[in-house]
């Protein structure tokens, strides 16, 4: 078991023949997804390393039964990608561009309310279930088979945590990578309700940063909800407020956000939250009595 | 992105919100002609900084004889000032806007800004206007009203009509109702097509012949969609920005300068962030943020060495990458030959981790270089704090 993401997923990859997609799909495919479709306006026809283009989502979907995207569609055009995804009867969406516009992610959230599809990202490095499928930029190799799920709003960060887990023997499940934009689709806490019943899983990893409520919002659910152990280190102690650190959601404005707060709710939760980020893969090695 | 006051009530006067009949103003002779055309009884002087509680420092001027309004403008234009915002150093006024006093009946707050969790776009209104709204939500909460907007079809009259009842207008000015419910729907309109990060009219003032006049604004802007706008493109002002971080800007680098003394280069936001925290429990502090993206090359390495080495607070430089796609021995090949072109005077220690991260140590250690490897985030934080000696 997984979550999300299996060896059944059968992915499109939008903007396949740009720099970045083509790259990419090459490595989700070598990693052993089953890359089955990639779009690009104009470009049917072409291949690229085996995976046949088409010239849009509905056309992918109606010849390779494609149920997830992943996107590498540039800022300006990615919330129009975001909507034709969903409209083709995508079910998972993985958006991986950085700097979609806040009032485009605005309009695409409100679209996608009630519907039966999921959003992860934008600007994320994507998800992965360890040996069955990699759908997004992470570097497969650092993932290990484990017990461990890892749901982060970063993404080198999250390798950092990975690397910790795999070289330390626990391994991971599934890591998800929610994103660092303000508005976003799926949250911290679709993603922790899925790991609680995943029975694979073990143990969680959460790495939150400044900014926003969404680790606030986790607190509460995990207090309520989740049985399993809750490991987690939110980035930015030192960041200073009112400024934006990389991510377009990481910043503390009013006062409210600070990594400091985050802390103190988590670990009010029952969350065991670590101040060094190099000590992430002992606190769950701890919190699982191994 | 951030604008002055005067260009933030350009745009609400665009967008058919009230404002005072005012002008941006660079020099006392300037300053002389305006004052002659606006021909009011009262004439407000204001430091454009982009920065609050200018009032406090001394940088708004108000005055009823016309002929002090070039003395005014002599005694701003140049002056630093110092407000909760600018840090000690301050902020040198280089522009100002001079505009018509009001009457005060009644001051209000309105700002929107987008709500991270549901996605929908939300105004905040209270009684206290004139005040911090940060101060508002924590001494009195209950004054704080939110009012969500529906995106899918956007501010509808109810909203509006939301907003001023629960503010008490009919109670206290009946004849602003109206007038403020459609000043809600265009300030809406503008954050939406200006695409917005914040709008603030902070105070949103009823006058005493019962008109609303935005007398303060303040606008940002998502900067991931001004590639929409030229027109808000136009109203950077560079002077407002810290010159390293419009020089990191130009080389497509994500830098924030901090107060520490000890450099950081690392690649992705969340890393970056985790190093200069890492930095400070080892017992230092960050010099600055500085993400390199994920692909360092030599260049945006030659590039992070000059941003980093221009900053005089600098004591030692502590390089974090971990090699994704990214493979450490090309970042450990950036960092030689980057290190060659940018004379480095201060300790290095670079901890590569990731694909192919052994190589990548093994060259740099037989680089011939000064510097310091580490394939651990810890010990590298601890070498470095150790290398350059405790925060001053």
């Amino acid at each position: 078991m997984s979550i999300l993401v299996n060896k059944h997923t059968r992915v499109v990859v939008q903007g396949i023949t740009g720099k970045e997609g083509s790259f990419h799909a090459t490595q989700c495919k070598a990693y052993g997804t089953q890359m089955v479709a990639g779009v690009t306006p104009g470009k049917a026809g072409q291949e690229v390393e085996g995976i046949p283009v088409f010239n849009t989502v509905r056309d992918a979907v109606r010849k390779t039964q494609c149920d997830t995207s992943l996107i590498f569609v540039p800022p300006p055009f990615c919330a129009d990608a975001i909507l034709e995804a969903a409209d083709a009867g995508v079910k998972l969406i993985i958006c991986i561009t950085e700097g979609i516009p806040v009032n485009d992610m605005v309009k695409v959230k409100r679209a996608l309310y009630g519907r039966d599809v999921r959003l992860i990202g934008p600007n994320c490095p994507g998800v992965i279930t360890v040996d069955e499928a990699k759908i997004g930029i992470m570097p497969g190799f650092i993932h290990k088979k484990g017990v461990v799920g890892v749901v982060s709003r970063s993404g080198t960060l999250t390798y950092e945590a990975v690397h910790q887990l795999s070289t330390l023997g626990l391994g991971e499940t599934t890591c998800v990578g929610i994103g660092g934009d303000p508005v976003n689709g799926t949250g911290f806490v679709d993603v922790l309700a899925l790991f609680e019943k995943d029975p694979e899983t073990q143990a969680i990893v959460m790495i939150g940063e400044i900014g926003g409520d969404a680790e606030e919002k986790a607190a509460e659910f995990i207090k309520k909800h989740v049985k399993k152990p809750v490991v987690s280190f939110i980035a930015g102690i030192t960041a200073p407020p009112g400024r934006r650190m990389g991510h377009a959601g990481a910043i503390v404005s009013g006062g409210k956000g600070t990594a400091a707060e985050k802390m103190k709710i988590l670990e009010a939760a029952g969350v065991r939250v670590v101040k060094n980020p190099a000590e992430i893969g002992n606190a769950v090695k701890l919190a699982l009595g191994r | 992105m951030n604008v002055h006051e005067f260009q933030a009530k350009q745009l609400f006067g665009q967008f058919g919100i009230p404002v005072p009949r005012g002008k941006e103003i660079l020099s006392p002779e300037a300053g002389s002609a305006w004052a002659a055309e606006l021909n009011t009884p009262v004439f407000v002087v204001k430091a454009q900084i982009h920065a609050g509680g200018r009032g406090k420092a001394g940088g708004v001027k108000i005055t009823k004889d016309k002929a002090a309004v070039p003395g005014l403008v002599k005694e701003l234009i140049g002056k630093t000032l110092v407000t909760h915002q600018t840090g000690p150093k301050g902020r040198e006024v280089r522009r100002l806007l001079i505009e018509e006093g009001a009457a005060i009946a009644k001051e209000l707050y309105v700002s929107i800004v987008v709500d991270r969790d549901s996605g929908w776009p939300v105004f905040i209104a209270s009684t206290e206007g004139g005040m911090e709204i940060e101060e508002v939500a924590a001494h009195t909460p209950e004054k704080i009203i939110r009012e969500a907007i529906d995106p899918a079809v956007g501010f509808q009259g109810y909203n509006g009509r939301n907003i001023a009842f629960a503010l008490g207008l009919p109670a206290m000015e009946p004849a602003v109702v109206n007038p403020f419910i459609q000043m809600m729907g265009n300030l809406y309109r503008m954050f939406m097509d200006k695409n917005a990060a914040m709008v603030e009219i902070n105070p949103l003032v009823i006058t005493s012949d019962k008109k609303l006049i935005a007398l303060d604004g303040k606008v940002s802007f998502d900067d991931s969609a001004l590639f929409r706008h030229a027109d808000v493109q136009q109203m950077r002002d560079l002077h407002e920005e810290e010159p390293l971080e419009i020089e990191a800007g130009e080389n497509n680098l994500n830098y924030v300068k901090l107060d520490g003394n000890i450099g950081c280069m690392v690649n992705g936001a969340g890393l970056a962030m985790a190093t200069m925290d890492v930095i400070k429990l080892a017992g230092s502090e960050p010099a600055n943020f500085l993400d390199v993206g994920g692909g360092a090359t030599k260049e945006t390495v030659a590039a992070g060495f000059r941003i980093l080495l221009k900053d005089p607070n600098v004591k030692g430089i502590f390089i974090n990458i971990f090699g994704g796609i990214v493979r450490c021995e090309r970042i450990a090949h950036g960092v030689i030959e980057a290190a060659k072109e940018v004379k480095i005077n201060v300790p290095l220690v670079v901890r590569l981790q990731g694909t192919n991260a052994e190589e990548g140590r093994k060259l740099l250690a037989e680089s011939g270089l000064k510097l310091e490897v580490a394939d651990d985030l810890w010990e590298a934080a601890q070498k470095i704090v150790k290398l350059t000696g405790k925060a001053a």
